[in-house]
């Protein structure tokens, strides 16, 4: 329902995800704390010639999709659509909200941002274009356009759940799912809304990831060594490893979870998303540390705290270039010194870069470690990178508990734009 | 082809489609595709493709259009196969 109270705060009440290293809150939790990589070898990207044969995939999806989909549905679905539903299923029961059922009337107090980076390349590539070049578009049938419809993530999942706020679909390259998280939080402050499904999903089709292949920012130096593949922060660092997935969170207001009693993970406290302009070393592949700095401390505005008070960050940490400016534009953010800068790790380490999913699987781990009182260790770094030995007390190498209140949660894409989002622990 | 064999063939075709369950343990020639099996209607070019899969026949729009029932289904299959 929506709410005059235009200044409400913003609590996780729901999470959900489904990641190459784990499915489910307390596996991926058991993974991000031992340190096991989701990364495997992918025969499917050797057999076409890619340099970089490695990724993460969730595993059992074939099996798991059964018992969340019926089969009509399944006709109609693509990975990213599918990685979406289970996501966004496991999020709305674990926000303890009614039984799902085509029977159930629309839940006008709850919408959903779900966004997606390539979106529906997967059909595209394997059904759409191979079948109209042949001159056979009779025999496309009567699924393309909703998997191939750049809000096919969010809509399907719209339906499953009858959610009956706003339901769409946003995308901004690498930062989409942190992006989700903070378009969510702004609607939900605001008194639009009680509830949004905050999250990113993206499929694991080799033609989503030629392009990154082509431009030679993926790893093909660790075919042989998956698991050692993605390697943030680290002076062997080759590129990142594509990846897919899902993650969701449920976000509502502070007074509807209370209302309904609904268990409160972490607070949301406030983000920001920018743009560098593509000026001043921006350009549509890489960002304007000025933009990146600026979003960051807008960020810590729109929560309303100072810099000193953020006990760790997220990072976006993908494994190219551009990982010692990341920890430079943090530094700089933060007006410390590197040896002051607070702990900082990396989700890509396991899982590889989701695209638009990325942001939000590390925001649900960043919830998570919040909520559970640890700090994982990014792994693959051992051989840190030397412009990052500076900052070498900061890099969480290894899984450690962790007393701390906020945790930053930042993510940087293609086209030179910027996000980040503050969450703080809930206190009772 | 037999009707029944026919019939076998397009029930299990669009059972993948069926939203109502019951009414497909009940199936007669005059169940409806829409209505009775709660097939959603965007589907029906989905399931004729199929058929033209399963039969090796090739079913036109005009003919597609005119299909509502697994009775409609059965006897234009029947006939294009003939």
């Amino acid at each position: 329902m929506a709410n005059s109270d235009t200044n409400q705060r913003v609590v996780v009440t729901g999470l959900g995800v489904l990641a190459p290293n784990g499915h489910g809150l307390d596996a991926y939790e058991a993974a991000l704390r031992g340190g096991v990589s989701g990364i495997r070898f992918i025969p499917k990207l050797a057999e076409q010639n890619f340099a970089c044969q490695v990724g993460g995939v969730p595993q059992g999806v074939d099996a798991l999709q059964h018992g969340y989909l019926a089969a009509d549905d399944l006709l109609a679905m693509n990975d990213a659509m599918i990685y979406a539903a289970i996501a966004g299923i496991d999020c709305w029961r674990d926000a303890g909200l009614r039984e799902i059922s085509p029977e159930a009337p629309v839940d006008w107090d709850t919408g959903a941002i779900v966004g997606t980076g390539i979106g529906g390349m997967q059909t595209i590539g394997e059904r759409l274009i191979p079948t109209v070049d042949k001159g056979r578009v009779r025999r496309l049938g009567s699924t393309m356009v909703e998997q191939v419809m750049c809000s096919a993530v969010s809509a399907k999942l719209g339906g499953l759940l009858a959610l009956g706020g706003q339901t769409t679909t946003n995308s901004s390259a690498c930062t989409t799912g942190t992006e989700a998280v903070i378009d969510a939080y702004h609607k939900i402050r605001t008194g639009q809304i009680a509830r949004m499904i905050a999250g990113g999903a993206e499929g694991a089709s080799h033609y989503t990831w030629s392009g990154f292949d082509g431009m030679k920012v993926l790893n093909s130096q660790s075919n042989d060594a998956p698991e050692r593949a993605s390697r943030p922060m680290s002076a062997s660092a080759a590129g990142f490893v594509p990846g897919s997935g899902a993650g969701m969170l449920m976000l509502e207001s502070l007074s509807s979870a209370q209302h309904r009693g609904a268990r409160i993970y972490a607070e949301v406290l406030g983000g920001h998303v920018n743009s560098g302009g593509q000026r001043d070393g921006g350009s549509m592949t890489a960002p304007n540390p000025d933009g990146v700095v600026r979003c960051i401390r807008t960020a810590l505005a729109v929560a309303g705290i100072g810099p000193g008070e953020v006990d760790a960050i997220n990072g976006h940490l993908t494994a190219t270039f551009a990982d010692p400016y990341e920890l430079e534009n943090w530094r700089r953010a933060l007006d410390v010194d590197a040896a002051h800068l607070p702990p900082i790790n990396a989700t890509k380490s396991m899982i590889g870069h989701a695209l638009g999913a990325a942001g939000a699987l590390e925001a649900v781990a960043t919830v998570l470690q919040l909520h559970r009182g640890f700090l994982h260790g990014s792994i693959n770094c051992e051989d840190l990178h030397p412009k990052i030995e500076p900052f070498r007390a900061s890099v969480v190498d290894r899984t450690r508990a962790f007393t701390g209140r906020i945790i930053a949660k930042s993510s940087f894409g293609f086209g030179d734009v910027n996000g980040c989002v503050l969450f703080r622990q809930w206190s009772h | 082809m037999t009707e029944a064999q026919i019939t076998e063939k397009v029930i299990a075709l669009v059972t993948p489609y069926v939203k109502n369950r019951e009414a497909l343990a009940n199936v007669t020639k005059d169940t409806t595709f829409l209505g009775d099996l709660g097939i959603n209607s965007a589907r029906l070019v989905d399931i004729v493709l199929a058929f033209e899969d399963e039969f090796g026949i090739e079913v036109s729009d005009d003919a597609a259009d005119s299909i509502a029932t697994v009775g409609d289904a059965v006897t234009l299959i029947g006939k294009l196969t003939a």
